[in-house]
């Protein structure tokens, strides 16, 4: 795409200097031309142009174009969300039916602005970007239906991503007001901030009936498990921070805390384990002195060193990530991003996606209680497991954590993993970064077994004409006491093969086999080999330096006692 | 010139105008124009979400975090107390009603309450707490226990049961170590009876977790409880028998595609699906057959096509069926769970869940999709179609996995309890547990201990998974038990010959004599270091520990009076990189079944397979140390170093017993062939030349003596009796350099000195 542009934008032409006298043919010539690249011009753009502005109308389109709703005080309130909730109780299944692609479809409501009866709207903020960018991902995806009624699952267009900006009595009415509400069957919200001083439940505190609900911050108790599904606190500066993938390896820091908003019970705990163990700890807090604005975001300070955030992550092997007010944390998606192996103290805390991701691979888990503990647990792990999680921890961002699409997906990818389950991706798809897909072996006959004799084996000859060399070959292998069934592939289109029952007798042939001492012949082979490998992109064959043969071989030992006396006796 | 000059430039000018607005003008309706298309020619007719071009807000604010940090002023602390009083009873987690300080750090110990006079316990728990005793996990002392485990008989607690265990309550509320179920662990196989079959225990469990068959997803407390598989009365205590699989065939459609062979309950909990079964039997490929003639009273409730079906019924042989049928049909009954579920796992029938509600066996840890069919009883029409719809790559992967899935966790009820407590102990134990692929891959979870390292790769199993190999250079280890008195010992020889190598990284003498240590100037100079260790109670046990010492992936594993030479080491060490989970070895040993003694023989003699190799020379993953140190019993290990013998045969039955594979024979030098060849055509009995090299006959060996034979018969059996079957598989094959004994130049021999006589 970038390449072939590249060839459009060259200059015109340097105009010449020349005789007067053709100077009129030429400015002639070149105004007819001129003329006809009007022509042209006017031609490509007029008829488009209406098109595109049509298109464009629709582009600039206003949220505040969007319908306004008012509710009216006395409007159903959905129950609070049922806890006994699973896929077999609470989800219509039929909805979703059975097609080739095992595929759900996704139908998303289109946008409405809703007000209370005295106008106020439900929600401060309206649409977020992010939730626009979510719904944008899922309209543009495989999944997407604009068909209401062969919709499997429904995605309102009311944004509950963050609950501190929602009136949830208000907000609760309008999801019940939705046409296909019905109960929340089937119905998908998706909430990153939820619940609110002071305790700060950790479920999406709206009333939602049977909604499902993807989630970031769930417990162990309000996750309801194969239904709802956890997902990650997605981090602005996921989009606006480009950190370049580091190679996994030591790093200048062994732990490296960098939340702003710590309990002070936790902070003084994390300053006690930095006086033990000094250079090894880097405890950031947030900066007292810088002037107010964006940028405070985006540096943490030490004793009056500033230090750029989040590309200080990238010096740290561990970076922790400490539950605040919530359990689900942006913080994770910074530190996944940069590769920092994430040490994760947020007890009961229900990680994202921990229905398909391998935690275990990318990060520790530590209880809140044993943070004292921190460094010693960390010391203990090896420095190839080390490596191994930063790498995960990455490929874990690039793939589910880098933008509202990406995390988008992954949930939907879920529930359809759940509906289809026979069609569900595999723990490796989920879990092996690109690397190891490419570099791995995964035999179809995986099980470790020793075959039994009984079943015998198949023969397989291929033959073109050489029906001696043909005959010979059966009549020696036919004594073969395993041999099950023979199959001889006639590949030769100009003979038909030798009918009737023969008999198979050996005749007298040359021994040597002349082919492969052909000199054209290893060309030939040495150019598949090459060819067999560029297409491959990798050369698949290994070298052993051993071959099988049976136990007593070659052994100074009776014949007679060997199962197989005959081998290698040519 | 001066007008002509202004027209040019004025020329020139409405040129470059022109071409800018051009170039500008292609440019939108093209970018408008595919856009366009995209809409015509994509799946889906128009742009369903509008692209809003207002700058929207973002759904988090900078300093939103900090903010709300003023909000809490309850410490964490308190916090976490909370929740300890909130979260009780139904919604019991590890962090609410288990007391993690029970159990100390990397030592997750289990109590059994001692059994009472008259209270009978049924076989199937006997065995439960007999496998618990006699397990490593197993404490007497409840003082330093983690995990508690009543000798109440808790597995049937149908009340019109012969076994139900009655005043259930008041029996538990006496034990004195109850409090309140903390750290308890009740199994329990049948919940509820007739009409409803709820899970109801008909006792307070109080905060105690369930391991408990056919366990549904409501009562169900993730990450708590454990759901155990149904196994009947029969199940095998230890062992059990392998999976039915015994090769792979291609395509792997077998003469049925869906089966299933059970009752129907007309009326009741559990009934609909059953009942809907005919609708999709089609007496060809998919043979669902029910009856209804089960209880006393069927006559009374039977419907218009009992008749029918029940004919139908009779005419299929449900073994006959389970073996021929690519899916088993495994819907549930009166309640979740199902003996046909391990029947069906066992004979490679991938099973076809209809169960809705139903918390899978282990779901904790087993990937279920990978060995299952998940229905939904909503979708029962759907079935035939959908496992149809299955591809044939995934049908033997799905077959394969069922049969790993049935030999790691299910074959026996100790593997089944076992699997439990490791269930449990890689919760309390947090760091050190196993990921979703140990669990899921050969050779599991039970095998795989994630004490060892927490870094897959540090393990033999998972090389090609994760597309790594293993570290190329090997760290010998020789087990010395004779004093160093000359420089002509066979020990010194074989250092040098070891040391030269190129794979060799560094030697390890463990001096097992009694004997002080050498001074260091005795051993030889050798290019790589030589470290050594003074044995642990000089025992032979010793020679298997997991040294820190020990850096490599591979342990060469020696006997001081060895003879090897360094091509015949280097040679098996190229082998062991293909084959890292194997034991790689030179002499070869081999068992039979004696039919006369009804027992396990050994033999030396040269045959024509074998199933161990010594380890006095033998190459293998050092996981191996780990696992034989801390998997085996001290009754086995004990007996080892009490006949200072059979070492060698526990670490092949181990190591076969982890993979289900032979171990490797390499070739060897043929240096006293006159002496053997003596031997074996007189065809000796007992085992006088148990080693291929006659070192043994110039001094005292514990080779020669005569009982040493015996001992090793008594080991095998021994030790098959604990593990519950013979672990030992034969092989024909052994590996010799490419182009060895072959009638080449011997210059073009990589290993020509193999050969040399």
């Amino acid at each position: 795409m970038c390449a072939s542009g590249k060839y459009s934008s060259r200059g015109p032409a340097l105009i010449p200097r020349m005789k007067t006298k053709h100077r009129i043919y030429y400015i002639t010539l070149f105004s007819v031309v001129l003329l006809g690249l009007i022509a042209t011009g006017m031609f490509q753009f007029w008829p488009h142009s209406i098109e595109s502005t049509a298109d464009w109308g629709l582009d600039r389109r206003s949220v505040h174009d969007a319908p306004l709703i008012r509710l009216p005080v006395s409007n159903p309130i959905p129950e609070r969300g049922d806890l006994s909730c699973r896929m077999h109780t609470c989800f219509d299944v039929y909805r979703c039916g059975y097609n080739p692609k095992n595929r759900i479809k996704v139908y998303i409501y289109p946008l409405q602005r809703f007000v209370d009866e005295v106008g106020v709207p439900i929600s401060s903020t309206g649409l977020s970007r992010e939730y626009n960018n979510l719904l944008s991902a899922i309209s543009d995806s495989e999944f997407y239906t604009d068909d209401v009624t062969r919709a499997c699952l429904f995605v309102p267009s009311i944004d509950v991503l963050n609950q501190n900006s929602l009136r949830i009595r208000e907000t609760a009415q309008a999801l019940a007001m939705l046409p296909r509400w019905d109960k929340g069957m089937n119905h998908l919200l998706f909430n990153m901030l939820p619940g609110g001083p002071p305790d700060y439940n950790t479920a999406l505190d709206v009333p939602r009936d049977r909604a499902l609900l993807a989630g970031g911050g769930f417990s162990t108790w309000t996750y309801r498990q194969g239904y709802d599904v956890s997902i990650p606190v997605y981090s602005p500066l996921s989009a606006d921070v480009e950190l370049p993938e580091r190679q996994p390896g030591p790093r200048r820091y062994f732990i490296l805390s960098s939340q702003t908003a710590i309990h002070r019970e936790y902070r003084a705990e994390l300053e006690r384990l930095k006086e033990e163990n000094g250079e090894a700890l880097l405890l950031l807090d947030k900066c007292s002195n810088l002037s107010q604005g964006v940028a405070s975001a985006r540096k943490r300070c030490y004793k009056g060193q500033v230090f750029d955030y989040p590309q200080i992550l990238q010096e740290s092997s561990f970076c922790v990530v400490l539950r605040g007010a919530r359990l689900g944390q942006a913080t994770l998606s910074d530190v996944l991003q940069a590769g920092c192996v994430p040490v994760i103290l947020a007890d009961s805390y229900i990680l994202p996606f921990s229905e398909v991701l391998d935690w275990k691979r990318a990060s520790v888990v530590i209880p809140e209680e044993k943070l004292p503990e921190m460094y010693t647990i960390l010391k203990s792990i090896p420095h190839r497991q080390v490596e191994e999680m930063q790498r995960q921890a990455r490929w874990f961002w690039d793939a589910y954590f880098s933008s509202m699409k990406a995390i988008g997906m992954t949930t939907l990818q879920i529930i359809n993993d759940r509906i289809y389950p026979y069609a569900a991706c595999t723990y490796e798809q989920w879990n092996n970064p690109p690397l190891v897909k490419w570099s791995s072996v995964n035999s179809p006959l995986f099980l470790p077994l020793i075959p039994p004799r009984s079943p015998g084996f198949t023969a397989v000859v291929l033959t073109y004409d050489r029906i001696e060399s043909l005959f010979r070959v059966i009549t020696e292998i036919s004594k073969v006491p395993s041999l099950a069934k023979l199959l001889v592939v006639w590949n030769n289109q100009n003979k038909s093969p030798p009918e009737g029952e023969k008999k198979f007798k050996c005749p007298e042939c040359t021994a040597i086999d002349g082919l492969s001492l052909d000199q054209t012949h290893m060309v030939e082979r040495s150019e598949c080999i090459n060819k067999f490998a560029s297409v491959f992109g990798t050369m698949p064959l290994k070298v052993v330096e051993h071959r099988a043969d049976p136990v007593l071989y070659k052994d100074d030992f009776p014949e007679k006692l060997k199962s197989f006396p005959n081998i290698g006796s040519l | 010139m001066q007008a002509k000059k202004r027209y040019l430039i004025l020329l020139s000018a409405g040129t470059c105008l022109v071409l800018l607005f051009y170039f500008g003008g292609v440019q939108l309706p093209s970018s408008g124009r595919n856009r366009h298309d995209r809409s015509h020619n994509g799946y889906r007719p128009d742009q369903p979400w509008p692209h809003f071009s207002d700058p929207l807000q973002q759904f988090l604010l900078w300093d939103q975090p900090d903010t709300e940090e003023y909000n809490i002023h309850i410490s964490p602390r308190q916090k976490r107390d909370v929740n300890t009083s909130v979260y009780k009873g139904k919604r019991c987690r590890m962090d609410s009603c288990f007391d993690f300080s029970a159990c100390k750090r990397n030592d997750f110990k289990v109590y059994v309450y001692p059994q009472q006079k008259g209270e009978k316990i049924s076989e199937s728990y006997q065995n439960i707490l007999s496998i618990v005793e006699g397990s490593r996990f197993y404490t007497t002392d409840p003082g330093q226990a983690c995990l508690f485990i009543l000798s109440l008989d808790t597995l049937d607690r149908d009340s019109l049961s012969p076994q139900y265990v009655h005043n259930l309550k008041t029996k538990v509320q006496n034990l004195h170590l109850w409090n309140n179920g903390r750290n308890h662990l009740i199994f329990n196989l049948y919940s509820g009876t007739w009409p409803d079959y709820t899970e109801d225990l008909g006792f307070d469990i109080g905060q105690a977790m369930l391991a408990k068959a056919s366990i549904s997803t409501e009562i169900f407390r993730p990450n708590f409880d454990v759901s155990i598989p149904l196994f009947s009365k029969e199940h095998p205590r230890t062992g059990g028998d392998r999976g039915y699989l015994k090769y792979n065939s291609i395509p792997p459609f077998r003469k049925y595609m869906l089966v299933f062979k059970g009752k129907r309950y007309l009326t009741g909990i559990g009934s609909d699906t059953r009942n809907a079964l005919y609708h999709v039997h089609n007496q060809e490929d998919v043979v669902l057959l029910t009856t209804c003639k089960h209880g006393k009273d069927w006559q009374k409730h039977k419907d218009a096509r009992c008749e029918k079906d029940n004919a139908e019924y009779d005419k299929y042989d449900y073994r006959e069926m389970l073996h021929n049928s690519t899916f088993c049909l495994v819907p549930r009954g009166r309640r979740l769970g199902s003996f046909r579920f391990l029947e069906a796992l066992q004979a490679a029938c991938v099973p076809v869940m209809l169960s809705n509600g139903w918390e899978l066996p282990f779901s904790e840890i087993i990937n279920w999709n990978t060995a299952a069919v998940i229905g939904d009883e909503r979708l029962l029409l759907q079935i035939p179609s959908t496992v149809r719809s299955i591809h044939q790559d995934k049908i033997l992967a799905l077959r394969q996995q069922t049969q790993f899935l049935w030999e790691a966790y299910f074959s026996s009820v100790e593997k089944i309890v076992l699997t439990t407590l490791e269930i449990i102990q890689d919760r309390v134990l947090q760091q050190e547990s196993r990921s979703t692929l140990m669990w899921n891959s050969h050779p599991g979870g039970l095998f795989a201990l994630p004490q060892y390292s927490a870094h897959l790769g540090d393990f033999p199993f998972y090389y090609a998974t994760l597309g790594i190999k293993p570290y190329p250079k090997f760290t010998a280890v020789i087990h010395a038990v004779t004093p160093l008195v000359s420089q002509s010992q066979p020990i010194l020889k074989l250092l040098v010959s070891v040391a030269k190598s190129q794979y060799c990284a560094q030697i390890i003498v463990l001096w097992n004599c009694d004997k002080p240590l050498p001074a260091k100037h005795r051993w030889p100079a050798t290019s790589v270091p030589v470290i050594v260790i003074e044995g642990e109670n000089k025992v032979m046990s010793s020679r298997f520990l997991p040294y820190e010492t020990i850096v490599t992936d591979a342990v060469l594993s020696l006997d001081e009076d060895t003879v090897l030479s360094t091509t015949e080491v280097d040679f098996a060490f190229t082998v062991w990189q293909s084959f890292p989970e194997r034991l790689v070895g030179y002499p070869a040993r081999s068992h039979f079944w004696d039919s006369n003694k009804e027992r396990w023989g050994y033999t030396s003699k040269w045959t024509n397979d074998y199933s161990m190799v010594l380890t006095g020379a033998a190459i293998y993953h050092r996981y191996y140390h780990f696992l034989y140190t801390n998997f085996l019993p001290a009754s086995l290990k004990g007996m080892v170093d009490q006949l200072a013998n059979c070492e060698d045969i526990l670490m092949n039955f181990l190591v076969s017993a982890v993979t289900k594979l032979p171990p490797i024979k390499v070739t060897q030098k043929k240096q006293y062939k006159e002496t053997m060849m003596g031997q074996v055509c007189v065809n000796l009995t007992n085992d006088l030349f148990e080693r291929w090299h006659p070192m043994t006959s110039s001094r005292a060996s514990r080779w020669a003596d005569p009982d040493h034979f015996a001992q090793r018969q008594t080991c095998m059996n021994k030790f098959a009796n604990w593990f519950g079957g013979m672990p030992l598989v034969h092989s024909q094959m052994r590996l010799d350099p490419v182009l060895f004994k072959d009638q080449v130049s011997i210059l073009r021999k990589k290993y020509r000195d193999i050969e040399r006589l």
